[in-house]
């Protein structure tokens, strides 16, 4: 297997900082040809990760938020093929992480190596794939990650078992994201009965792996209460619903500062 | 271990496995691991069959349809799953996942509906076991199936109408995974047909499996012999037609039939028929055949009986498909509702439009004079009534 000699971004990344922000969007949303203005621009904010949404018709771990970006974003003619040609030059744009995250459905249809193979050639540094479960992935894709060295991002949620988190700590590359609530994104505001003892059950287990804490991240109270336990979090819905008012660059700028602001 | 039923794994050949999010792993898990323990058990056996029997009114009659049979120069048998309770098979699953449910210790059931048939009989047994029960309806379903949306609410149940996507069935499933996503821990998902991760599928065929053991006794009754030549069903996602094949799988003397729909025909841009016009892909947790772009986005489905309007079908039947195991046919609008029209001419018996596809498969191949030929009669016509009137052809 073919060990890859340049560090990982995303691992980069979790050496050097702490309190990360990670950010997604979907990808041609507002607009088709927007998905690198609106990673520059996030970049330009402050933001230390990004996250950019492959639209799917059926996105079932979505909210409505996700859901209705998606729609758009594939009314506007958004498809994977479409998304690399996008980023042919991101990286000379954008020096942070970028992941792209998306359901199985689509990336089968562009075929797995040919979409890793992308992934490295554009400077795609992680995947998440929500319904592409554990065991799917070690026997048929791990191998096709690792060689084009891609991170495969794996999730765990409340109802997750201590040993079943043990195996994905084992098995994981990047960050463990974890999901905050029993919850599709967008669900629920602000911090949740239980939570902060999840987290804690979680922090407490001391993994190797980093972690980032998303869904229901939403404003900067959700934000550092997850950052005091975790690595950072990621916010998704929120910013939809930023750039639905306002996806102008002043806009996401003044979104993101005000998350990472260190005034109360 | 057989070709045609799941392995280990949860595949049926390449097709099937349980392609979900991490959040609703502890819940399909916890199925996976029971499901064979509790149903296996002589307790639900006997709660099971008892329900069959008393409440569901099994087992249906086999029926020789005797003036059809002679049009057709053929043998032709009509198993009577339109007598059950609710007007179609779907009880029979819903009968086993409600018995299950409560094994686990779950309160509240949600399900997913299209032409609402599934969700009147998920409001049923809900209704009998004084269980929560939530039904999501795509928004456009809903004013299409009137009357079943107020079956429901008269049976107790709360219907929700999905209004994502499409609002349709596939998003009245994706709004149903949602909810299990958002409470995992008092819910059982009631899933209508063998379609979902594994262990659903499965599942569902098991709980369906009971159509096929009583044509074995009641061919063997009539006709001295336990199997038929053929056995012809409808597929949409095919939880009948998994039923009436079950235990006829390994016998490759007994020919398999599906029917799907192909709507207003197969090059119409408006068909639902999944194994000419999808290709292998993975929707509601399970990899299977399915109408999809390119780019691999969902593809809405068209079919004017709401119970085949389905993107996809059940991993079980995409692997006989592949395998070669069944035939698959076609039948357009047009052929179902004449062959309907047809069966209540002849028969008397006004079908639901979804088994009428099954009986059009005689007008697109010959049987031989004594062969014997089992239809499924899934379920009856009441709910197409308005559908009959708009046809208008009889």
């Amino acid at each position: 297997m073919g060990k890859v000699l340049i560090m990982n971004r995303i691992d980069q990344v979790f050496r050097n900082n702490r309190d990360i922000l990670n950010v997604y969007f979907t990808a041609g949303f507002p607009d088709l040809d927007d998905t690198v203005r609106i990673a520059k621009s996030l970049e330009s904010a402050g933001a230390d990760m990004l996250e950019i949404g492959m639209p799917f018709s059926d996105p079932v771990a979505d909210g409505p938020t996700i859901q209705e970006s998606s729609q758009k974003a594939l009314e506007n003619g958004m498809t994977i093929q479409k998304l690399f040609d996008q980023l042919r030059d991101l990286r000379k744009e954008v020096s942070i992480p970028v992941l792209l995250m998306g359901y199985v459905n689509p990336v089968i249809q562009y075929g797995i190596e040919n979409f890793c193979e992308k992934c490295a050639e554009v400077g795609i540094d992680g995947i998440i794939i929500p319904d592409l479960p554990m065991s799917e992935y070690l026997e048929n894709y791990s191998s096709v990650f690792q060689a084009n060295g891609i991170h495969n991002i794996f999730l765990i949620s409340p109802n997750t078992s201590v040993e079943r988190i043990r195996e994905i700590d084992e098995k994981s590359g990047g960050f463990i994201y974890v999901v905050s609530s029993s919850s599709i994104t967008g669900a629920k505001q602000g911090v949740q009965d239980g939570q902060v003892e999840y987290y804690k059950r979680i922090q407490s287990m001391q993994l190797t792996t980093p972690r980032l804490i998303g869904f229901g991240i939403s404003d900067k109270e959700t934000f550092k209460n997850a950052c005091s336990y975790a690595n950072g979090a990621i916010i998704g819905s929120a910013f939809i619903r930023q750039l639905k008012e306002d996806a102008s660059d002043s806009g996401i700028k003044s979104f993101v500062r005000n998350i990472k602001s260190k005034s109360p | 271990m057989s070709k045609y039923h799941v392995n280990e794994k949860g595949y049926y050949g390449q097709f099937g496995g349980a392609y979900i999010p991490e959040m609703l792993h502890p819940n399909v898990e916890e199925l996976r691991i029971n499901y064979l323990k509790i149903i296996n058990t002589e307790a639900f056996k006997r709660d099971f069959d008892h329900l069959l029997k008393t409440y569901v009114g099994r087992p249906t009659p086999l029926y020789f349809a005797s003036r059809l049979s002679e049009k057709y120069a053929t043998k032709i048998y009509l198993k009577r799953e339109d007598l059950c309770h609710t007007g179609a098979h779907k009880v029979n699953n819903t009968i086993g996942q409600i018995l299950l449910a409560k094994r686990l210790g779950k309160s509240k059931i949600i399900a997913e509906t299209g032409a609402g048939q599934h969700g009147v009989a998920t409001a049923t047994v809900c209704a009998l076991m004084g269980m929560e029960c939530i039904v999501y309806m795509g928004e456009i379903d809903m004013a299409r199936q009137k009357p079943n949306v107020e079956r429901m609410k008269i049976l107790g149940a709360q219907v929700i109408p999905a209004t994502s996507g499409s609002k349709t069935l596939k998003d009245a499933t994706n709004e149903a995974m949602r909810h299990w996503i958002n409470n995992p821990n008092d819910t059982h998902y009631i899933i209508g047909s063998v379609v979902g991760p594994h262990p659903y599928p499965d599942m569902v065929a098991r709980f369906q499996s009971v159509i096929s053991a009583e044509m074995q006794n009641q061919l063997q009754e009539v006709e001295g012999r336990n199997t038929p030549d053929h056995v012809i069903a409808c597929v949409g996602g095919g939880s009948n037609a998994a039923g009436a094949f079950y235990h006829f799988l390994n016998d490759e003397e007994v020919n398999l039939i599906a029917a799907e729909a192909a709507g207003k025909g197969l090059n119409s841009g408006k068909s639902a028929a999944t194994t000419s016009l999808g290709k292998t892909g993975v929707l509601h947790g399970s990899k299977t055949i399915l109408m999809q772009t390119e780019d691999g986005q969902v593809v809405e489905p068209y079919s004017i009986s709401a119970g085949l309007d389905y993107p996809g079908i059940g991993p079980i039947h995409a692997h006989l498909f592949d395998a070669g195991r069944a035939e698959f046919y076609s039948i357009t609008d047009e052929e179902a509702m004449t062959a309907g029209v047809e069966l209540s001419k002849m028969e008397g018996i006004i079908p639901a439009i979804e088994s009428a596809h099954a009986l059009a498969v005689f007008g697109n191949r010959r049987f031989e004079k004594d062969e014997i030929v089992v239809v499924n009669l899934s379920g009856r016509g009441d709910k197409d009534l308005e559908t009959y009137i708009k046809w208008g052809k009889y």
